[in-house]
Protein backbone atom coordinates (compact mmCIF):
# COMPACT_ATOMS: atom_id res chain seq x y z
CA UNK A 1 0.00 0.00 0.00
CA UNK A 2 0.84 3.59 -0.88
CA UNK A 3 1.60 5.69 2.16
CA UNK A 4 -0.84 8.58 1.97
CA UNK A 5 1.84 11.11 3.61
CA UNK A 6 5.65 10.85 3.84
CA UNK A 7 8.09 13.05 5.32
CA UNK A 8 11.24 12.76 4.48
CA UNK A 9 14.29 14.55 6.36
CA UNK A 10 12.24 17.23 7.71
CA UNK A 11 13.60 20.58 9.46
CA UNK A 12 12.34 23.59 10.57
CA UNK A 13 13.78 26.88 12.10
CA UNK A 14 11.93 29.56 13.10
CA UNK A 15 14.18 33.26 12.48
CA UNK A 16 13.63 36.49 14.65
CA UNK A 17 15.74 39.33 15.68
CA UNK A 18 16.68 37.54 18.69
CA UNK A 19 18.13 34.38 17.30
CA UNK A 20 17.11 31.65 15.19
CA UNK A 21 15.71 28.46 16.98
CA UNK A 22 15.62 24.97 15.18
CA UNK A 23 12.04 23.83 16.01
CA UNK A 24 12.42 20.72 13.86
CA UNK A 25 15.31 18.56 12.98
CA UNK A 26 15.35 15.75 10.35
CA UNK A 27 12.14 14.28 10.96
CA UNK A 28 11.09 11.07 8.76
CA UNK A 29 7.71 8.62 8.89
CA UNK A 30 4.94 7.38 6.60
CA UNK A 31 1.30 7.62 7.25
CA UNK A 32 -1.03 5.14 5.35
CA UNK A 33 -4.37 5.33 4.92
CA UNK A 34 -7.30 5.07 7.54
CA UNK A 35 -4.31 5.09 9.94
CA UNK A 36 -4.69 7.06 13.11
CA UNK A 37 -1.06 8.55 14.39
CA UNK A 38 -0.59 10.67 17.71
CA UNK A 39 2.45 12.23 18.07
CA UNK A 40 3.60 13.27 21.54
CA UNK A 41 6.03 15.23 22.94
CA UNK A 42 7.71 17.22 25.32
CA UNK A 43 5.47 21.02 25.80
CA UNK A 44 6.92 23.44 23.16
CA UNK A 45 8.88 20.85 21.55
CA UNK A 46 7.22 21.48 17.64
CA UNK A 47 4.64 19.30 17.83
CA UNK A 48 2.33 21.82 16.21
CA UNK A 49 5.22 23.50 13.87
CA UNK A 50 5.34 19.93 12.21
CA UNK A 51 1.55 20.14 11.48
CA UNK A 52 1.64 23.66 10.01
CA UNK A 53 4.31 22.09 7.78
CA UNK A 54 2.13 19.40 6.63
CA UNK A 55 -0.67 21.49 5.81
CA UNK A 56 1.22 23.92 4.16
CA UNK A 57 1.15 26.70 6.36
CA UNK A 58 4.51 26.82 6.48
CA UNK A 59 7.62 26.11 3.55
CA UNK A 60 9.61 23.05 4.98
CA UNK A 61 13.32 24.68 5.11
CA UNK A 62 14.73 21.14 4.03
CA UNK A 63 13.25 18.12 3.16
CA UNK A 64 10.11 16.95 1.24
CA UNK A 65 6.51 16.49 3.05
CA UNK A 66 4.59 14.53 0.25
CA UNK A 67 0.80 13.62 0.35
CA UNK A 68 -0.21 11.24 -2.15
CA UNK A 69 3.32 11.92 -3.83
CA UNK A 70 2.89 15.31 -4.24
CA UNK A 71 3.45 18.54 -2.91
CA UNK A 72 -0.50 19.69 -3.47
CA UNK A 73 -1.76 19.93 0.09
CA UNK A 74 -5.41 20.83 -0.66
CA UNK A 75 -7.10 18.03 0.87
CA UNK A 76 -5.92 18.19 4.43
CA UNK A 77 -7.74 19.11 7.45
CA UNK A 78 -6.50 20.89 9.83
CA UNK A 79 -8.41 20.96 13.70
CA UNK A 80 -7.02 24.19 15.48
CA UNK A 81 -6.88 23.56 19.38
CA UNK A 82 -9.52 25.80 20.14
CA UNK A 83 -13.16 25.90 18.18
CA UNK A 84 -12.66 29.45 16.76
CA UNK A 85 -16.26 29.38 16.23
CA UNK A 86 -17.52 32.91 14.66
CA UNK A 87 -19.72 34.18 17.20
CA UNK A 88 -21.30 36.91 13.93
CA UNK A 89 -22.42 33.33 12.61
CA UNK A 90 -24.91 30.88 13.01
CA UNK A 91 -23.22 27.52 13.84
CA UNK A 92 -24.73 26.26 9.98
CA UNK A 93 -23.00 29.02 8.86
CA UNK A 94 -19.69 28.14 10.29
CA UNK A 95 -19.66 24.39 9.80
CA UNK A 96 -20.20 25.61 5.98
CA UNK A 97 -17.42 28.05 6.07
CA UNK A 98 -14.71 25.77 4.45
CA UNK A 99 -16.71 25.04 1.44
CA UNK A 100 -17.32 28.84 1.67
CA UNK A 101 -13.99 29.41 1.31
CA UNK A 102 -13.46 27.11 -1.63
CA UNK A 103 -16.40 28.00 -3.80
CA UNK A 104 -17.85 24.36 -3.16
CA UNK A 105 -20.82 25.08 -1.30
CA UNK A 106 -23.21 22.56 -3.98
CA UNK A 107 -26.13 20.20 -3.59
CA UNK A 108 -23.87 17.49 -2.86
CA UNK A 109 -21.60 19.54 -0.22
CA UNK A 110 -24.73 20.65 1.40
CA UNK A 111 -26.37 17.10 1.64
CA UNK A 112 -23.20 16.00 2.81
CA UNK A 113 -22.91 18.60 6.11
CA UNK A 114 -26.94 17.85 6.47
CA UNK A 115 -25.93 14.20 7.17
CA UNK A 116 -23.08 15.10 9.79
CA UNK A 117 -25.42 17.74 11.05
CA UNK A 118 -27.88 15.06 11.73
CA UNK A 119 -25.80 12.08 13.11
CA UNK A 120 -23.61 13.73 15.16
CA UNK A 121 -26.32 15.67 17.10
CA UNK A 122 -26.04 19.56 16.68
CA UNK A 123 -29.13 19.84 13.72
CA UNK A 124 -31.53 21.19 16.32
CA UNK A 125 -28.53 24.04 16.85
CA UNK A 126 -28.18 24.78 12.81
CA UNK A 127 -29.30 28.39 13.45
CA UNK A 128 -28.24 28.99 17.10
CA UNK A 129 -25.16 30.92 17.71
CA UNK A 130 -22.09 29.57 18.86
CA UNK A 131 -21.94 30.75 22.42
CA UNK A 132 -25.05 28.57 22.87
CA UNK A 133 -23.61 25.42 22.59
CA UNK A 134 -21.76 23.61 25.52
CA UNK A 135 -18.07 23.75 25.49
CA UNK A 136 -18.06 19.71 23.79
CA UNK A 137 -20.76 20.52 21.32
CA UNK A 138 -18.65 23.30 20.15
CA UNK A 139 -15.63 21.21 19.67
CA UNK A 140 -17.89 19.00 17.41
CA UNK A 141 -18.90 21.97 15.11
CA UNK A 142 -15.71 23.01 14.64
CA UNK A 143 -14.85 19.21 13.52
CA UNK A 144 -17.98 18.79 11.32
CA UNK A 145 -16.77 22.28 9.97
CA UNK A 146 -12.71 20.84 9.20
CA UNK A 147 -14.66 17.67 7.72
CA UNK A 148 -16.88 19.30 5.49
CA UNK A 149 -14.36 19.91 2.19
CA UNK A 150 -14.09 16.39 2.62
CA UNK A 151 -10.31 16.17 3.56
CA UNK A 152 -8.60 12.91 3.34
CA UNK A 153 -6.12 13.43 5.69
CA UNK A 154 -6.87 15.01 9.19
CA UNK A 155 -4.23 17.22 11.53
CA UNK A 156 -5.56 17.35 15.08
CA UNK A 157 -3.78 19.76 17.35
CA UNK A 158 -4.82 19.12 21.05
CA UNK A 159 -8.26 19.24 20.22
CA UNK A 160 -9.15 18.74 23.72
CA UNK A 161 -7.18 20.57 25.75
CA UNK A 162 -9.50 23.67 25.94
CA UNK A 163 -12.08 21.13 27.66
CA UNK A 164 -12.43 20.19 31.04
CA UNK A 165 -11.39 16.14 32.16
CA UNK A 166 -15.14 15.05 31.54
CA UNK A 167 -16.20 16.58 28.19
CA UNK A 168 -12.77 15.82 26.83
CA UNK A 169 -13.10 12.09 27.87
CA UNK A 170 -16.67 12.07 26.17
CA UNK A 171 -15.43 13.94 23.19
CA UNK A 172 -12.53 12.31 22.53
CA UNK A 173 -14.68 9.15 22.35
CA UNK A 174 -17.11 11.16 20.07
CA UNK A 175 -14.01 12.52 18.01
CA UNK A 176 -12.61 8.76 17.86
CA UNK A 177 -16.24 7.41 16.65
CA UNK A 178 -16.67 10.01 13.90
CA UNK A 179 -13.22 9.28 12.00
CA UNK A 180 -14.13 6.02 12.49
CA UNK A 181 -17.29 6.57 10.52
CA UNK A 182 -15.97 8.99 7.80
CA UNK A 183 -13.19 6.41 7.50
CA UNK A 184 -10.53 9.19 7.91
CA UNK A 185 -6.80 9.06 8.00
CA UNK A 186 -6.10 11.51 11.26
CA UNK A 187 -2.57 12.78 12.81
CA UNK A 188 -3.04 13.74 16.53
CA UNK A 189 -0.73 15.77 18.34
CA UNK A 190 -0.79 15.92 21.91
CA UNK A 191 1.09 16.41 24.99
CA UNK A 192 -1.44 13.98 26.93
CA UNK A 193 -0.19 10.25 27.15
CA UNK A 194 -3.15 8.27 27.54
CA UNK A 195 -5.15 10.12 24.74
CA UNK A 196 -2.58 9.02 22.44
CA UNK A 197 -2.66 5.52 23.71
CA UNK A 198 -6.78 5.44 23.89
CA UNK A 199 -6.78 6.69 20.27
CA UNK A 200 -3.97 5.99 18.26
CA UNK A 201 -2.45 3.23 15.99
CA UNK A 202 0.75 4.38 16.23
CA UNK A 203 2.52 6.86 18.76
CA UNK A 204 6.02 8.58 17.22
CA UNK A 205 7.40 10.36 20.58
CA UNK A 206 9.85 13.36 19.80
CA UNK A 207 12.22 14.94 21.45
CA UNK A 208 13.00 18.49 23.45
CA UNK A 209 13.62 21.08 20.88
CA UNK A 210 15.12 20.98 18.36
CA UNK A 211 12.31 18.08 17.94
CA UNK A 212 13.89 14.70 16.29
CA UNK A 213 11.99 11.21 16.22
CA UNK A 214 12.69 8.98 19.22
CA UNK A 215 11.03 6.25 19.14
CA UNK A 216 7.54 4.96 17.22
CA UNK A 217 5.33 2.57 18.76
CA UNK A 218 2.97 0.48 17.98
CA UNK A 219 -0.07 0.43 19.85
CA UNK A 220 -1.75 -3.02 19.87
CA UNK A 221 -4.25 -4.22 22.06
CA UNK A 222 -5.43 -7.75 22.32
CA UNK A 223 -8.92 -7.44 22.14
CA UNK A 224 -8.91 -5.65 19.04
CA UNK A 225 -6.09 -8.05 17.50
CA UNK A 226 -7.98 -11.45 17.48
CA UNK A 227 -5.98 -12.33 14.48
CA UNK A 228 -2.27 -11.19 15.18
CA UNK A 229 -1.49 -11.14 19.03
CA UNK A 230 2.13 -10.51 18.50
CA UNK A 231 3.61 -8.39 21.27
CA UNK A 232 3.79 -4.77 21.41
CA UNK A 233 6.88 -2.90 21.02
CA UNK A 234 9.07 0.38 20.03
CA UNK A 235 11.02 0.24 16.89
CA UNK A 236 13.71 2.71 16.68
CA UNK A 237 13.62 5.76 14.68
CA UNK A 238 16.30 4.27 11.95
CA UNK A 239 13.81 0.89 11.90
CA UNK A 240 10.53 3.08 10.97
CA UNK A 241 11.21 3.30 6.88
CA UNK A 242 10.28 -0.46 7.22
CA UNK A 243 7.75 -0.36 9.63
CA UNK A 244 5.17 -0.54 6.85
CA UNK A 245 2.64 -2.97 8.12
CA UNK A 246 -0.65 -1.53 7.16
CA UNK A 247 -3.51 -1.52 9.18
CA UNK A 248 -6.22 -4.21 8.59
CA UNK A 249 -9.78 -3.22 8.73
CA UNK A 250 -9.88 -4.49 12.58
CA UNK A 251 -12.60 -4.22 15.17
CA UNK A 252 -11.42 -0.93 17.75
CA UNK A 253 -11.83 -0.15 20.71
CA UNK A 254 -13.13 3.68 21.74
CA UNK A 255 -10.86 4.87 23.90
CA UNK A 256 -13.02 4.98 27.05
CA UNK A 257 -12.44 0.73 26.32
CA UNK A 258 -8.98 1.20 25.64
CA UNK A 259 -8.49 3.27 28.78
CA UNK A 260 -9.52 -0.05 30.57
CA UNK A 261 -7.96 -2.40 28.36
CA UNK A 262 -5.25 -4.39 30.67
CA UNK A 263 -2.76 -3.21 27.79
CA UNK A 264 -2.26 0.41 28.69
CA UNK A 265 -0.89 0.84 31.73
CA UNK A 266 1.85 -0.99 29.97
CA UNK A 267 1.94 1.70 27.24
CA UNK A 268 1.80 4.68 29.64
CA UNK A 269 4.65 3.37 31.10
CA UNK A 270 6.75 2.56 28.16
CA UNK A 271 5.58 6.23 27.03
CA UNK A 272 6.78 7.90 30.27
CA UNK A 273 10.21 6.14 30.39
CA UNK A 274 10.80 7.17 26.50
CA UNK A 275 10.03 10.84 26.90
CA UNK A 276 11.79 10.49 30.37
CA UNK A 277 15.39 9.64 28.94
CA UNK A 278 14.98 12.57 27.14
CA UNK A 279 14.82 14.72 30.40
CA UNK A 280 17.89 12.71 31.97
CA UNK A 281 20.12 13.28 29.20
CA UNK B 1 -36.62 23.52 27.50
CA UNK B 2 -39.99 23.28 28.99
CA UNK B 3 -38.61 23.70 32.57
CA UNK B 4 -36.88 26.81 31.45
CA UNK B 5 -40.27 28.88 30.63
CA UNK B 6 -41.79 27.27 33.04
CA UNK B 7 -39.10 29.24 35.53
CA UNK B 8 -39.38 32.17 33.03
CA UNK B 9 -42.90 32.60 34.09
CA UNK B 10 -43.05 32.15 37.31
CA UNK B 11 -40.21 34.97 38.47
CA UNK B 12 -39.38 34.42 42.24
CA UNK B 13 -40.60 36.92 44.33
CA UNK B 14 -36.59 38.53 44.60
CA UNK B 15 -35.89 38.37 41.34
CA UNK B 16 -39.50 40.31 40.87
CA UNK B 17 -38.05 42.91 43.86
CA UNK B 18 -35.04 43.17 42.26
CA UNK B 19 -35.95 44.37 38.93
CA UNK B 20 -38.48 46.94 40.07
CA UNK B 21 -35.84 48.27 41.94
CA UNK B 22 -33.85 48.56 38.79
CA UNK B 23 -36.50 50.41 37.07
CA UNK B 24 -37.31 52.48 39.76
CA UNK B 25 -34.10 53.59 39.62
CA UNK B 26 -33.69 54.57 35.45
CA UNK B 27 -36.76 56.37 35.90
CA UNK B 28 -34.93 58.49 38.92
CA UNK B 29 -31.96 59.54 36.67
CA UNK B 30 -33.82 60.23 33.98
CA UNK B 31 -36.39 61.87 36.15
CA UNK B 32 -33.10 64.14 37.64
CA UNK B 33 -31.61 64.91 34.24
CA UNK B 34 -34.80 66.28 32.52
CA UNK B 35 -34.68 68.14 36.05
CA UNK B 36 -31.27 69.52 35.64
CA UNK B 37 -32.07 70.82 32.27
CA UNK B 38 -35.51 72.75 33.34
CA UNK B 39 -33.76 74.86 36.85
CA UNK B 40 -30.74 75.42 34.18
CA UNK B 41 -33.62 77.10 31.80
CA UNK B 42 -35.44 78.83 34.97
CA UNK B 43 -32.32 80.00 36.34
CA UNK B 44 -31.65 81.64 33.20
CA UNK B 45 -34.93 83.41 32.14
CA UNK B 46 -35.01 84.60 35.86
CA UNK B 47 -31.49 86.51 35.88
CA UNK B 48 -32.39 88.12 32.76
CA UNK B 49 -36.04 88.99 33.65
CA UNK B 50 -34.75 90.27 37.05
CA UNK B 51 -31.98 91.88 35.85
CA UNK B 52 -29.03 90.06 37.57
CA UNK B 53 -27.39 89.59 33.73
CA UNK B 54 -27.77 91.92 30.80
CA UNK B 55 -30.46 89.62 28.21
CA UNK B 56 -28.78 91.87 25.00
CA UNK B 57 -25.93 89.80 25.65
CA UNK B 58 -26.66 86.76 27.41
CA UNK B 59 -30.28 86.19 25.77
CA UNK B 60 -32.60 84.11 27.46
CA UNK B 61 -34.39 80.90 26.79
CA UNK B 62 -37.87 83.11 26.11
CA UNK B 63 -35.87 85.25 23.65
CA UNK B 64 -34.86 81.96 21.23
CA UNK B 65 -37.41 80.48 21.35
CA UNK B 66 -39.39 83.77 20.10
CA UNK B 67 -36.26 83.76 17.36
CA UNK B 68 -36.38 80.23 16.52
CA UNK B 69 -40.12 81.10 15.62
CA UNK B 70 -39.11 84.01 13.83
CA UNK B 71 -36.88 82.25 11.44
CA UNK B 72 -38.82 79.01 11.38
CA UNK B 73 -41.61 81.57 9.36
CA UNK B 74 -38.95 82.90 7.22
CA UNK B 75 -37.57 79.91 6.35
CA UNK B 76 -34.06 80.70 7.26
CA UNK B 77 -33.93 78.43 10.44
CA UNK B 78 -34.39 75.02 7.98
CA UNK B 79 -32.21 76.26 5.51
CA UNK B 80 -28.93 76.84 7.77
CA UNK B 81 -29.52 73.35 9.92
CA UNK B 82 -30.23 71.35 6.77
CA UNK B 83 -26.86 72.75 5.03
CA UNK B 84 -25.08 71.76 8.28
CA UNK B 85 -26.61 68.50 8.78
CA UNK B 86 -26.10 67.82 5.41
CA UNK B 87 -22.47 68.68 5.06
CA UNK B 88 -22.00 66.42 8.07
CA UNK B 89 -23.42 63.62 6.76
CA UNK B 90 -21.60 64.17 3.53
CA UNK B 91 -18.62 64.24 5.02
CA UNK B 92 -18.98 61.37 7.72
CA UNK B 93 -20.01 58.77 4.83
CA UNK B 94 -16.91 59.81 3.24
CA UNK B 95 -14.83 59.63 6.12
CA UNK B 96 -16.50 55.75 6.66
CA UNK B 97 -15.51 54.67 3.49
CA UNK B 98 -11.88 56.52 3.19
CA UNK B 99 -11.39 55.04 6.68
CA UNK B 100 -12.53 51.49 6.10
CA UNK B 101 -10.99 51.70 2.43
CA UNK B 102 -7.74 53.06 3.65
CA UNK B 103 -7.32 50.84 6.86
CA UNK B 104 -7.71 47.80 4.65
CA UNK B 105 -5.42 48.83 2.30
CA UNK B 106 -2.77 49.27 5.31
CA UNK B 107 -3.66 46.26 6.28
CA UNK B 108 -3.78 44.81 3.12
CA UNK B 109 0.19 45.88 3.11
CA UNK B 110 2.57 45.66 5.82
CA UNK B 111 5.78 47.65 4.23
CA UNK B 112 3.11 50.28 3.58
CA UNK B 113 1.82 50.76 6.97
CA UNK B 114 5.16 50.61 8.55
CA UNK B 115 6.42 53.62 6.39
CA UNK B 116 3.17 55.67 6.47
CA UNK B 117 2.91 55.33 10.31
CA UNK B 118 4.86 58.65 11.19
CA UNK B 119 2.60 60.25 9.31
CA UNK B 120 -0.67 59.65 10.23
CA UNK B 121 0.71 60.19 13.76
CA UNK B 122 1.49 63.53 12.81
CA UNK B 123 -1.44 63.97 10.68
CA UNK B 124 -4.29 63.16 13.29
CA UNK B 125 -2.75 64.88 16.24
CA UNK B 126 -2.49 68.08 14.21
CA UNK B 127 -5.63 70.51 15.18
CA UNK B 128 -7.50 70.71 12.07
CA UNK B 129 -8.80 73.79 12.52
CA UNK B 130 -5.50 75.15 11.25
CA UNK B 131 -6.31 73.67 7.95
CA UNK B 132 -8.90 75.10 7.44
CA UNK B 133 -8.13 78.41 6.31
CA UNK B 134 -5.46 76.87 3.75
CA UNK B 135 -8.32 74.71 2.55
CA UNK B 136 -10.36 77.77 1.89
CA UNK B 137 -7.66 79.23 0.00
CA UNK B 138 -7.09 76.17 -1.95
CA UNK B 139 -10.75 75.09 -2.64
CA UNK B 140 -12.31 77.91 -2.46
CA UNK B 141 -15.57 79.09 -0.48
CA UNK B 142 -17.67 76.63 -1.21
CA UNK B 143 -19.36 73.15 -0.38
CA UNK B 144 -16.33 71.35 -1.62
CA UNK B 145 -14.13 72.89 1.01
CA UNK B 146 -16.32 72.73 3.88
CA UNK B 147 -16.92 68.81 3.38
CA UNK B 148 -13.42 67.87 2.93
CA UNK B 149 -12.70 70.17 6.60
CA UNK B 150 -15.06 67.79 7.64
CA UNK B 151 -13.29 64.81 7.04
CA UNK B 152 -10.03 66.24 7.91
CA UNK B 153 -10.92 65.98 11.50
CA UNK B 154 -11.63 62.56 11.53
CA UNK B 155 -10.40 60.67 8.87
CA UNK B 156 -7.16 60.11 10.14
CA UNK B 157 -7.93 59.08 13.80
CA UNK B 158 -10.10 56.50 12.05
CA UNK B 159 -7.68 54.55 9.89
CA UNK B 160 -5.40 54.39 12.87
CA UNK B 161 -7.90 53.18 14.92
CA UNK B 162 -9.21 50.69 12.53
CA UNK B 163 -5.68 49.97 11.22
CA UNK B 164 -4.53 48.89 15.04
CA UNK B 165 -8.40 47.21 15.39
CA UNK B 166 -7.70 45.01 12.03
CA UNK B 167 -4.01 44.36 13.23
CA UNK B 168 -5.20 42.71 16.86
CA UNK B 169 -7.41 40.10 15.36
CA UNK B 170 -6.98 36.89 17.27
CA UNK B 171 -4.13 35.47 15.25
CA UNK B 172 -5.79 31.95 15.14
CA UNK B 173 -9.23 32.88 14.04
CA UNK B 174 -6.64 34.03 10.51
CA UNK B 175 -4.68 30.58 10.56
CA UNK B 176 -8.47 28.98 10.60
CA UNK B 177 -8.85 30.53 7.81
CA UNK B 178 -5.48 29.71 6.10
CA UNK B 179 -6.50 26.00 7.14
CA UNK B 180 -9.76 26.18 5.11
CA UNK B 181 -7.33 26.78 2.27
CA UNK B 182 -8.98 30.42 2.23
CA UNK B 183 -6.74 33.25 0.76
CA UNK B 184 -5.52 36.88 2.80
CA UNK B 185 -9.06 38.04 0.69
CA UNK B 186 -11.05 35.01 2.31
CA UNK B 187 -9.24 36.72 6.13
CA UNK B 188 -10.64 40.14 5.44
CA UNK B 189 -14.07 39.34 4.38
CA UNK B 190 -14.54 36.61 6.51
CA UNK B 191 -12.71 37.38 9.69
CA UNK B 192 -11.48 41.10 9.93
CA UNK B 193 -14.30 43.21 8.63
CA UNK B 194 -17.19 41.13 10.21
CA UNK B 195 -15.18 40.60 13.42
CA UNK B 196 -14.57 44.44 13.99
CA UNK B 197 -17.99 45.60 13.06
CA UNK B 198 -18.49 46.31 17.10
CA UNK B 199 -15.12 48.68 16.30
CA UNK B 200 -16.28 50.51 13.26
CA UNK B 201 -19.91 51.20 14.62
CA UNK B 202 -17.61 52.16 17.83
CA UNK B 203 -15.50 54.45 16.37
CA UNK B 204 -18.61 55.90 13.43
CA UNK B 205 -19.92 57.25 16.77
CA UNK B 206 -17.28 59.16 17.89
CA UNK B 207 -16.89 60.19 14.22
CA UNK B 208 -20.15 62.19 13.57
CA UNK B 209 -19.69 64.23 16.19
CA UNK B 210 -16.15 64.91 15.17
CA UNK B 211 -17.43 65.39 11.58
CA UNK B 212 -19.69 68.37 13.13
CA UNK B 213 -16.90 70.02 14.32
CA UNK B 214 -15.23 69.94 11.08
CA UNK B 215 -18.03 71.14 9.25
CA UNK B 216 -18.67 74.32 11.30
CA UNK B 217 -15.05 75.08 11.47
CA UNK B 218 -15.22 75.13 7.73
CA UNK B 219 -18.63 77.09 7.90
CA UNK B 220 -16.77 79.88 10.40
CA UNK B 221 -14.52 80.62 7.62
CA UNK B 222 -15.98 80.08 4.27
CA UNK B 223 -19.73 79.76 4.04
CA UNK B 224 -22.84 81.68 3.42
CA UNK B 225 -24.82 79.60 4.49
CA UNK B 226 -25.17 76.75 7.67
CA UNK B 227 -25.22 77.17 11.22
CA UNK B 228 -21.31 77.97 11.35
CA UNK B 229 -22.06 80.79 9.43
CA UNK B 230 -24.68 82.14 11.16
CA UNK B 231 -22.95 81.70 14.20
CA UNK B 232 -19.89 84.19 13.02
CA UNK B 233 -22.47 86.09 11.52
CA UNK B 234 -24.70 86.35 14.58
CA UNK B 235 -22.00 87.26 16.70
CA UNK B 236 -20.50 90.53 14.25
CA UNK B 237 -23.56 91.66 14.39
CA UNK B 238 -24.40 91.25 17.53
CA UNK B 239 -27.20 89.80 17.66
CA UNK B 240 -26.79 87.05 19.97
CA UNK B 241 -30.77 85.77 20.28
CA UNK B 242 -29.41 84.04 17.18
CA UNK B 243 -26.40 82.93 18.14
CA UNK B 244 -27.37 81.07 21.43
CA UNK B 245 -29.98 79.54 19.07
CA UNK B 246 -27.72 77.94 16.60
CA UNK B 247 -25.72 76.60 19.60
CA UNK B 248 -28.76 75.15 20.88
CA UNK B 249 -29.37 73.53 17.44
CA UNK B 250 -25.90 72.34 17.27
CA UNK B 251 -26.24 70.44 20.57
CA UNK B 252 -30.09 69.14 19.24
CA UNK B 253 -28.41 67.88 15.87
CA UNK B 254 -25.25 66.18 18.04
CA UNK B 255 -27.50 64.55 19.86
CA UNK B 256 -29.64 63.10 17.38
CA UNK B 257 -27.00 61.65 15.10
CA UNK B 258 -25.10 60.42 18.16
CA UNK B 259 -28.62 58.69 18.97
CA UNK B 260 -29.24 57.39 15.86
CA UNK B 261 -25.96 55.87 15.94
CA UNK B 262 -26.26 54.70 18.79
CA UNK B 263 -29.66 52.71 18.04
CA UNK B 264 -27.82 51.35 15.03
CA UNK B 265 -25.22 49.72 17.02
CA UNK B 266 -27.23 48.56 19.67
CA UNK B 267 -29.18 46.79 16.73
CA UNK B 268 -26.14 44.97 15.40
CA UNK B 269 -24.91 43.93 19.11
CA UNK B 270 -28.62 42.05 19.31
CA UNK B 271 -28.37 40.58 16.20
CA UNK B 272 -24.84 38.79 17.10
Amino acid sequence: MNPLLELNHVSYTYHSKSGETCALSDISFWVYPSEFIAIVGPSGCGKSTMLSLISGLLPAESGSILFHGKTDKSKIGYMLQRDHLFEWRTIYRNITLGLEIQHRLNEESRLRVEKMLKDYGLERFRNARPGELSGGMRQRAALIRTLAPDPELLLLDEPFSALDYQTRLSVCDDVSAILRKEKKTALLVTHDLSEAISMADRILVLTRRPARLRAILDVKFAAEEQLTAEPAGLSSREANADNTSAPKIKKRLTPLERRNAPEFQGYFNLLWKELNADEDR
Amino acid sequence: MRTDKKEFLSISASQKEYLKKSKQRQHRILAIRILILALFLLLWETAVRQGWIDGFIFSSPSRAAKTFLQMWKDGSLLRHTSVTLAETLASFALVVLLGIGCAVLLWYNTALSEILEPYLVVLNSLPKSALAPLLIVWLGANLKSIIVSGISVAVFGTILNLYTGFTEMDPDKIKLIYTLQGTKKDVLSKVILPGTLPLVLGNMKVNIGLCLVGVVIGEFIGAREGLGYLIIYSSQVFKLDILILSILILCGIAMLLYGVLNLLEKRVARRS
